[in-house]
């Protein structure tokens, strides 16, 4: 906006010319649409283990952003793409992100897995995880209706120890078993 | 009477006006410069319904509704360059999975879409001529993809030799041909597979290919081999991984000779030569000719001084030699971004934003995207390029922002699995 007026002053031949000398910073929506390359337009990934980004919590994508680019949080091809953005523009990203609305994926689940992961949950999850994983709760994600694949792929992590986790949820994860965190991954999966 | 298009659009925008397009078109050889969809609001044409063009139209629609979108396509369909390499080895029983349809796409975003060969641009006049019409346009995104250039291999031609020797490097009919070779191939006969000198469409792309086919060979044919004769002084692009992946898996079947620049090809005997040096002979010769910017770029006046590709503005993707021209994916020179499907994601949406950005007067927003080219290197591991791309203010140019660039620590089950995702949501971003 600051240079809107010196802009309109310009013709258009020159600004063809050097349109990038005046042009204004990438915006949240420049930054996110970016990322739909893999993560579908406005965050809603058509799956499987990419995660949806429509409707997460901007805190938690700021947080994972950040343990990404510090090495903190494993990971493939995001470590190195944190690398790209500044914290500003994580905060704008998240913002973009937790903005749009919440995108329900539709996929295959046991319904056996989701039924003793409801149980696993209320157990062991729900304090911090609550409404089903729906809500946020400090920075805590949304979870609820997100692809299973990459759910198992996260509790996986955290499990072997790749991923570091509070003193608190590794108690709780800690005594779980592979099947136990199947199940758990399938309900927060199941969660309309 | 019939009258080359070419010569026909240059005769007008010679005589340097709109008004005599129209009047030539009622007395014209066909009906191909009249205009079709005639033009009522602001309109943008896009050329090209691959990995950059749906995405422009798509993305402008979902910016401004009140901006018309056409889509220009040559097909009803489209098939991903993008996983064709593992089709050709073999793990895909065919390419429905790589082959995306316009009809949701353009019902959900209110794109017009008009399936058409592009053969011309008048700049002057701001109008396309197809083979079903001619269509003014306040702006025009070409997204084309790449042409060969064949005048650099003595005895290729384009409408005979593709069909004995595949390029295979636009999917589709080409990727079944050469899998088709492959498998009527005698075992123990040779692949001679041909790389041109960078830059080329998707850098790894070659490499991939030749870990599939050699995949494909220790699978189903003993004692055959894969030339690979590259034109490069080496491996462009994830030459560790590559190397490594090759030794792990296919050590002894895959011959790698880098420095091996093809000039020549006999198509009836199968054989390639180097430099008038050397001749290689193969069982299935899988040639992988030089390219350039699509032919409607060059058409259209767009191409640079190096013949080859597109030079653009890198935050407007606009053309530095034709105003209101955007060019955008393989046929323009993104700076430091590879030539690659996601590449062509990332600049078409930066594109699609400052065209609504200077159609309503708006102050543009600079640059910002992102490549991720995964590489299947056997049936369960892939590998990975990765990097976030800017504008450079000083330069004036897209640069690769600083640590964001680099690949896969090593080949990964992870990653393939991450890389069958990636192609699921950006060929539903381009088809929804
Ligand atoms: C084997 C192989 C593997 C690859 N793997 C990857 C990968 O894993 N990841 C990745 O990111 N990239 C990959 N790529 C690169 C990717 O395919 C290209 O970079 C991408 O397709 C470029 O997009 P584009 O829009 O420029 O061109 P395209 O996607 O080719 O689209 C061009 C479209 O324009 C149409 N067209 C052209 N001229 C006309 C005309 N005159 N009239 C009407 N229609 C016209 C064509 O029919 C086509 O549909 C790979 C490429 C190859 C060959």
């Amino acid at each position: 906006m600051r240079i809107k007026g010196i802009q309109w002053a310009l013709s258009a031949a020159v600004l063809a010319m050097s349109a990038s000398a005046f042009a204004a910073p990438p915006t949240p929506a420049m930054l996110s649409n970016a990322c739909a390359g893999c993560h579908g337009t406005h965050g809603e990934s058509a799956g499987p283990s990419m995660p949806a980004l429509a409707g997460q919590s901007k805190v938690a994508i700021v947080e994972s952003m950040k343990g990404f680019k510090s090495g903190e949080r494993p990971a493939t091809v995001m470590g190195r793409l944190a690398k790209g953005y500044s914290d500003a523009e994580f905060e704008a990203m998240g913002e973009f992100f937790s903005k749009q609305k919440p995108f329900t994926t539709s996929q295959t689940l046991d319904r056996a897995k989701v039924a003793k992961g409801a149980e696993l949950h209320e157990k062991n999850c729900a304090r911090c995880h609550v409404e089903n994983g729906k809500e946020i709760k400090d920075n805590s994600p949304v979870m609820a209706g997100q692809w299973v694949k990459y759910l198992e792929i996260q509790m996986a992590d955290y499990h072997s120890g790749k991923r570091k986790m509070f003193d608190r949820k590794a108690e709780k994860m800690k005594p779980l078993s592979q099947s136990d965190l199947d199940a758990i991954a399938h309900f927060y999966a199941s969660v309309k | 009477m019939t009258i080359d298009r070419r010569s026909f659009l240059k005769m007008t925008a010679g005589a340097g006006a709109a008004g005599v397009l129209y009047g030539c078109a009622s007395t014209g050889p066909s009906g191909s410069t009249a205009e079709v969809m005639p033009k009522t609001g602001r309109r943008v044409v896009v050329v090209g319904g691959g990995y950059g063009g749906t995405i422009a139209a798509k993305y402008i629609r979902m910016m401004d509704k009140s901006i018309e979108v056409v889509l220009v396509e040559r097909n009803d369909h489209f098939v991903s360059c993008p996983f064709s390499n593992l089709y050709i080895g073999g793990l895909m029983k065919d390419l429905s999975p790589l082959t995306i349809r316009y009809d949701k796409l353009v019902a959900n975003h209110g794109i017009k879409f008009l399936q058409a060969e592009v053969t011309g641009v008048d700049a002057a006049s701001q109008t396309v001529i197809t083979s079903k019409g001619a269509l003014k346009y306040d702006r025009l995104v070409l997204s084309p993809g790449v042409d060969f250039r064949t005048e650099e291999v003595k005895g290729y031609n384009l409408a005979t030799t593709p069909d004995v020797i595949p390029h295979a490097w636009k999917a589709g009919p080409q990727t079944v041909l050469l899998r088709k070779q492959l498998e009527a191939m005698p075992a123990g006969g040779n692949v001679v597979l041909t790389i041109p000198l960078a830059p080329f469409r998707c850098p790894p792309g070659p490499y991939e290919r030749t870990s599939m086919i050699a995949m494909f060979l220790k699978q189903h044919k003993p004692k055959s081999k894969i030339i690979v004769l590259d034109a490069n002084p080496d491996i462009v692009s994830k030459k560790g991984l590559f190397l490594k992946g090759w030794k792990k898996h296919y050590e002894g079947i895959i011959d790698y000779r880098p420095a091996k620049k093809v000039t020549e090809v006999d198509a009836a005997s199968k054989t390639v030569l180097i430099e008038g040096l050397e001749d290689v002979k193969g069982a299935v010769v899988n040639l992988i000719p030089p390219q350039r910017a699509g032919q409607i770029a060059v058409a259209a006046g767009v191409v640079g001084s190096d013949k080859k590709w597109c030079p653009v503005n890198p935050t407007t993707f606009e053309s530095t030699i034709h105003k209101g021209i955007h060019v955008i994916g393989d046929a323009c020179i993104a700076g430091a971004m590879p030539k690659s499907g996601y590449s062509a994601n990332s600049e078409a949406k930066a594109c699609a934003t400052n065209i609504v950005n200077l159609m309503n007067g708006k102050e543009l927003v600079d640059f910002s995207g992102i490549n991720t080219c995964y590489s299947f290197l056997s049936a369960k591991e892939a590998v990975e390029v990765t990097g976030v791309y800017k504008v450079d203010k000083a330069k004036n140019a897209i640069i690769a922002v600083p640590g964001s660039v680099g690949v896969s620590p090593d080949l990964s089950e992870l990653e393939a699995v991450y890389a069958e995702s990636w192609l699921k949501n950006i060929l539903t971003e381009m088809s929804t």
